[in-house]
């Protein structure tokens, strides 16, 4: 057949590249806010909009979507045209794809910090943005498989089969943990409800971190390692082991997220099993990368590109080894919930996401440029700013977790809490938070330096919008296996089976996983005393949604002495049954709340969220002064209501009509309570559900329920 | 609501044992598919990231194989 001549579209993923920068920088520096707030809870006042608890999940979204999600784009617009021998199948869709996704980070810098949350970590985004986000994806992957099918190269190689996994899979997860009701425009309630929506959730959010920032940096590897050591990949059969297995193991690991908490116990250990079992995977995948440098190690030491793939790809190694280490559950018990985690997620986020984004970056703008990059020196200062920024971040960040978690659990010898007030453990690490934040100047600093370099990069070349190619197209008769061809190189010519095999992997570990918790009503045993929040309280949790209280609280007790000493009596799977959505959390910087209820009187809660160092001194929480002046927005509680019984929330027949009575009922007893003990406040304004919220937690399974109002209201309805 | 649908199950601890051998038997079959194959097809596809067609390879020689700028 002749050879034939074609175009590579260099100009989308110029613009990805940019994008890539552009999010970087936004993402790294809402980071560094939030981790300033952390040692200087004052630093840029109490701005409802700029408090930690809206930012931090800022923070993650840009860095993960806005930053890894354009750098992935990048590679796959440039090495995918490149691996098949065409250009990409549609301009239009590629602009789509570009665009839409822009609009999609740019929703998402916009609500977040007004509030609008669904607080699941990394699917934060509300309901219309959940929407666009399918669109912009199923574009993309329409984009990608037409570019797959009119390709000149017969064979698809291996970086290529992790685009498609990440492809198929990012879309069944973003479908399935976005089952939600909506009650309004940008506000919604998920399907499942308390230990379903939080195996769902870590189902989701585990293989979030697989299949968004895991296997589309694999294709990266595949194809940038090779391409800037001029080596071919060291053992394709490898890479074909690497990514099955890969594949098919990462689905199961969810639940290593949840060990101790109220997840069924059988689904817990098969979570821990197959996170062990991945570090076979994952360092087959490392090790491959790494190899492939054999004989070849003199260039890391000339090529700033080679020197950000090897250590991304070695943090890649630490990051999975200690990753099945802290699914053991003894090493769990003492990780979880602290600043260990932030320390793990960061090796992988700054060095592999990052250095392999900024490895792509070097690599690609000059070439499509068609210059040299400004700076090798320049670039080479990035490398060491970004490395020792990502050490001095990682290292202050697994001395605080594993101090936080010694206090937490320390006993004196007479069987007392040696710390029993948390604020002692958080003053602890304060230290640590400020050498975390340098680790993050530093970090930034190499960036601002990569910006510079690629500018100028820019200014001294021009870019070759159509870079001209040429390929002899493959001959597409035989569609059978021939007779002794190996399986493999004939799924490797058939992307439809291919894709379809990629999804039957990556399904079976989500069904074994997740049906039989869906589907069985014995695994959640339910409470009788466990009533439905009352209306001003159902308010009140939304209110401690939209402020994010959640990514500093936990509401989640193990059950370990040290816990049920320090927070009360350890949580039961069948408590979170109304909870739409849960609200376990993940991390303690602050205590766990599930027990708040009745601990402390009105008037603390109101002192607190006004000033929290009036009654914790030393306290690194924001003043939640605006709740005190804004009024509570009632306008949906019927809706919402209504919502709740749509989901199987067993609100009596006709009570839609009574919620409002109720809540002002309720919120007027707190206001007397609060007016008793010297505090005049108005009994519409918002704090009052918030505490209403707080005082109800964890009290349904205790003997005494704590507040009068609410019991009468549920027994009255519950006899009709 | 779907999850009242089925109100118990038999044996639920047999769910792990099943993943586990599935992904066992999985993994020995796709050793010992990868282990008979033609090394000279492994080698060619290991190089395709390198022979991507690009003329513009060669117009940016200088900063593609041996000159690592970065």
């Amino acid at each position: 057949m002749a050879l034939e001549t074609f175009r590579y579209d260099n100009k989308i993923v110029r613009n990805f590249a940019f994008a890539t920068v552009f999010w970087g920088i936004i993402g790294f520096l809402v980071g560094l806010i939030v981790a300033t707030k952390l040692f200087a809870p004052n630093f840029l006042g109490f701005i409802p909009e700029l408090t930690f608890g809206r930012l931090r999940p800022l923070h993650t979204n840009t860095v993960i979507f806005a930053f890894a999600g354009n750098a992935i784009f990048l590679g796959i617009y440039y090495s995918l045209p490149r691996l098949l021998k065409t250009e990409m199948y549609s301009k239009v869709l590629s602009n789509i794809n570009f665009w839409g996704w822009q609009m999609v980070i740019i929703s998402a810098a916009i609500s977040l910090p007004l509030g609008f949350t669904t607080s699941k970590e990394y699917a934060e985004l509300e309901w219309p943005i959940d929407i666009l986000i399918a669109i912009v994806w199923i574009i993309f992957g329409i984009n990608m498989l037409a570019t797959i099918m009119k390709r000149r190269e017969k064979h698809l190689y291996v970086a290529i089969w992790f685009y498609l996994a990440t492809f198929i899979t990012v879309a069944v997860l973003h479908v399935v943990n976005s089952f939600e009701l909506p009650v309004s425009f940008m506000k919604s309630y998920p399907l499942y409800a308390g230990v379903q929506d939080a195996l769902v959730q870590w189902w989701y959010g585990h293989n979030a971190v697989a299949f968004f920032l895991t296997t589309p940096f694999l294709g990266i590897m595949y194809y940038f390692i090779p391409k800037a050591s001029n080596r071919p990949i060291y053992s394709y059969r490898l890479s074909i082991v690497h990514f099955w297995a890969l594949i098919f193991i990462y689905i199961w690991a969810g639940p290593h997220h949840l060990l101790y908490t109220a997840l069924p116990w059988w689904a817990q250990s098969l979570g821990t099993a197959f996170s062990i079992m991945l570090i076979a995977p994952s360092w087959g995948g490392m090790l491959n990368g790494l190899l492939t440098l054999r004989g070849a190690w003199d260039k890391v030491r000339e090529s700033p590109v080679l020197k950000f793939l090897v250590v991304g790809v070695t943090a890649y190694g630490m990051a999975t080894f200690e990753g099945p280490m802290m699914s053991l559950k003894n090493v769990n018990a003492i990780t979880h919930y602290t600043d260990y985690v932030i320390a793990h997620v960061h090796t992988g986020a700054l060095l592999w996401n990052g250095g392999l984004s900024f490895a792509m970056l070097y690599f690609i703008i000059p070439r499509i440029y068609d210059t040299k990059l400004f700076s090798k020196k320049l670039a080479n200062y990035h490398f060491w700013f970004a490395t020792m920024g990502a050490l001095f971040y990682v290292i202050p960040m697994y001395f605080s977790g594993i101090t936080q978690s010694l206090m937490w659990k320390e006993f004196t010898p007479q069987g007392f809490l040696r710390y029993p007030n948390f604020l002692e453990t958080v003053k602890q690490v304060i230290p640590m938070y400020m050498i975390r934040a340098f680790g993050g100047v530093l970090f930034i600093t190499g960036a601002i330096l990569m910006i510079i370099n690629l500018y100028k990069t820019v200014k001294q070349g021009s870019l070759i919008a159509e870079e001209e190619a040429s390929a002899v197209p493959f001959k597409r008769n035989s569609q059978k296996r021939r007779e002794g061809e190996a399986y493999h190189r004939w799924l490797e010519s058939k992307p439809v089976l291919f894709s379809i095999f990629t999804f039957i992997a990556i399904i079976i570990g989500g069904v074994v996983e997740y049906v039989p918790t869906a589907l069985i009503k014995s695994n959640i045993p339910t409470i009788a005393s466990v009533k439905p929040y009352t209306p001003l309280e159902l308010e009140g949790r939304d209110i401690y949604i939209r402020e994010g209280c959640n990514n500093c609280h936990s509401q989640m007790i193990r059950p370990f002495r040290s816990e049920t000493e320090r927070y009360g009596e350890y949580a039961k799977a069948g408590e979170f049954v109304y909870d739409h959505p849960f609200l376990w959390g993940s991390k303690r910087t602050g205590p766990d709340l599930e027990r708040e209820g009745g601990k402390y009187p009105n008037s603390w809660h109101f002192l607190h969220m006004k000033d929290p160092g009036s009654t914790s001194p030393g306290s690194i929480m924001p003043a939640f002064t605006w709740l005190y002046t804004q009024k509570l927005d009632t306008s949906h509680t019927i809706t919402k209501v209504d919502a709740m019984r749509e989901l199987g929330v067993p609100y009596p027949k006709g009570y839609e009509h009574e919620a409002m009575v109720d809540l002002r009922r309720q919120a007027d007893s707190i206001t007397k309570d609060l007016t008793n003990n010297g505090f005049q406040i108005r009994s519409d304004k918002e704090i009052i559900a918030l505490i209403a919220y707080l005082q109800r937690l964890g009290t349904d399974i205790k003997a005494q329920p704590t507040t009068a109002v609410r019991d009468s209201i549920l027994s009255e309805y519950s006899t009709k | 609501m779907y999850k009242h649908v089925l109100q118990s199950i038999e044996g639920i601890a047999v769910y792990p044992i099943i993943s586990l051998a599935i992904f066992f038997i999985f993994f020995v079959l796709l050793l010992y598919m990868v282990y008979s194959y033609d090394r000279s097809w492994l080698d060619a596809m290991a190089n395709k990231p390198l022979e991507d067609g690009s003329n513009g390879d060669s117009v940016n020689h200088r900063n593609s194989g041996e000159d690592l700028n970065g």
